[in-house]
């Protein structure tokens, strides 16, 4: 697998090359920004610098952020920098966190995105003789249309199966021999368990990998739907407002995903001060579309928190690396003043073994915060007495405590009745009024 | 002298001990005995049933959690002090009883119990010798 890139001599571009196509592209964003989006020209007034004043890459830090509440601010279409005509195609986020927020793409900018769907892929292992069977959501969500465009930017044979349906799914896995298969890391799980009851020996499929995002998941459970599909899963991350997923992707190696920085430049900086982080500290992660024309975002603020490693990965790859989210800020828990991300609470349930299904449920009892994480029952970890159940339960809310220091009650309940995700899994159920 | 226990997970939730019995009334499984071990949030419900092998694989088709476990069943006399005697027994053989139901059988005169020890195979010796009567499966699933 090693030596195989969709683009070589830009992922294994030496760093001035880097530096050069990013500065260069930075300028004519800058410049972009400055003439064609109003917010933009008010900002960088207001901090007293003109389009000349950036030079290269490195000035990046001296432009304003954008957040997504400047989307918002200007919904639907006020950020965008091309006149509407131009736009080749419209995505929408869900609107889970607030008002929804729309994004528009030329028809460059969704060449480039499909570029760094394809280089996805390849990393992923994939090569044009493969059928990519895509289970994520067609539709103002952007996972469906964005791996689609990826396979066929390749020159795979790509399968619009969408999300739902998953006996359909596996049904289209076993007769058609899906090579590759993408979709959120919970409908993974789905597909997963629905091949296990459906008493289908998973080594019988010809699925050998799987390209899963747009939530944040666990090592653990990377492990569990690799033993559930005998298949190798890879971590893809993007986000709408920069183009879609391809815009990070892990390669065989697994070690933090590769960023398609020619296109999509990363800063970590410290949520509080704004100020940038060295390689290796976590902080919020920052994006310039130096790459694109419609909606040509400067400094956009992820909510992401991960770490970057520029030191060139053994699979010959230069692009640098993110480390996998941890989970978005606004994901973030505060129970009794401790911050944790629900990815946390996953990776303790998976490591004590319990089944990856889970749900968090926040409430305020009084002034004080409460959690509860429910657990599905399994048949391995039954037990004819109420002893050793609720020894389990001991058992999960001490390593929680010990590990996150963070009290929580463990309720146990029957297989199956945590609702199933086809797209993003809903892991945290809060009921504090705040 | 081992008799087969279904132990099913039952969330804390009202009616569903009506939905798991209608599931294997559906398949036609006679219930000999019953009985339910709760706390706040979840309960075991533990069945002996005619048919143990078909009331499993209607359960787990289900998606309940089940497990089969090994009880014995003794039969005593329905007279004051039976009972304390069977646990006399036990409790010089130094067996731990885990926990145990009862009912009162159709033939007069006699009533039946369900235990669940830690040692099986000892308590069913330790029993025989001091003379208390033990059922079989097949005494329990065709009573």
């Amino acid at each position: 697998m090693q030596g195989n890139y969709f683009q070589p001599e830009l992922e294994c571009a030496s760093r001035e090359v880097l530096h050069y196509i990013q500065s260069k592209r930075l300028r004519k964003l800058v410049e972009r920004c400055y003439n064609n989006v109003p917010l933009y020209k008010k900002r960088m007034d207001e901090f007293g610098i003109l389009p000349g004043d950036i030079k290269d890459i490195d000035d990046v830090k001296k432009l304003p952020f954008t957040t997504k509440q400047d989307l918002r601010d200007t919904y639907p279409f006020g950020l965008f920098a091309v006149p509407r005509e131009e736009l080749a195609r419209i995505h929408a986020s869900s609107g889970t966190t607030g008002k929804q927020t729309v994004v528009g793409y030329t028809k460059a900018d969704i060449d480039a995105w499909a570029v760094g769907a394809a280089r996805s892929i390849v990393m992923a292992g994939g090569t044009k003789a493969d059928l990519v069977h895509v289970s994520y959501g067609y539709g103002l969500f952007t996972g469906g249309l964005g791996l689609h465009y990826g396979a066929e930017k390749l020159g795979a044979t790509a399968i619009p199966v969408s999300s739902g349906n998953t006996k359909r799914q596996v049904q289209i896995l076993q007769d058609y021999g899906s090579d590759i298969i993408c979709c959120t890391p919970s409908y993974a799980m789905y597909i997963g368990e629905t091949v296990r009851d459906m008493g289908i020996d998973p080594q019988s499929l010809r699925v050998r990998a799987g390209i899963f995002g747009a939530e944040p998941w666990t090592d653990e459970m990377r492990r569990e739907i690799e033993r559930l599909l005998g298949i190798k899963a890879f971590d893809i991350y993007g986000l709408s407002e920069i183009a879609g997923p391809g815009v990070a992707c892990e390669c065989y190696l697994q070690s933090g995903l590769h960023i398609n920085e020619d296109m999509f430049y990363p800063e970590i900086i410290d949520p509080d001060t704004g100020e940038v982080l060295p390689d290796g500290t976590y902080g919020e992660l920052v994006f310039t579309c130096i790459g694109k024309e419609a909606l040509p975002l400067m400094r956009y603020r992820t909510r992401d928190i991960c770490s970057l490693d520029h030191t060139p990965c053994e699979c010959g790859r230069t692009l640098v690396r993110m480390s996998k989210p941890r989970g978005r800020t606004d994901d973030m828990l505060i129970i009794r003043g401790i911050n944790v991300f629900p990815s946390q609470i996953e990776s303790v349930l998976l490591e004590l073994g319990m089944d990856p299904n889970y749900q968090l449920v926040v409430d305020r009892v009084g002034n004080l915060d409460t959690l509860e994480v429910q657990v599905e029952m399994t048949e391995g970890m039954f037990s004819d007495t109420v002893r050793s159940l609720e020894s389990i339960e001991h058992k999960i809310g001490n390593a929680l405590q010990s590990t996150l220091n963070i009290v929580a009650k463990v309720r146990l309940l029957e297989p199956k009745s945590i609702p199933r995700s086809e797209g993003k899994a809903k892991r945290v159920i809060d009921k504090r009024k705040l | 002298m081992q008799i087969q226990q279904l132990s099913i997970f039952v969330e804390n939730k009202s009616g569903r001990l009506a939905e798991i019995t209608e599931i294997i009334g559906k398949a036609n499984v006679d219930i000999r005995a019953i009985s339910v071990a709760d706390t706040s949030d979840f309960g075991i419900l533990r069945l002996i049933v005619d048919k143990p092998k078909e009331a499993v694989e209607s359960l787990r088709a289900a998606g309940l959690t089940v497990s089969l476990t090994s009880v014995i069943a003794i039969g005593i006399d329905d007279k004051p002090g039976e009972f304390a005697k069977a646990m006399r027994v036990l409790a010089d053989g130094d067996i731990g009883v885990e926990y145990m139901y009862a009912f009162i059988s159709r033939d007069k005169g006699k009533a039946f119990v369900i235990l669940r020890v830690l040692e099986t195979e000892k308590a069913v010796e330790c029993l025989e010798k001091n003379g208390i009567t033990l059922l079989s499966a097949e005494d329990i699933y065709g009573m």
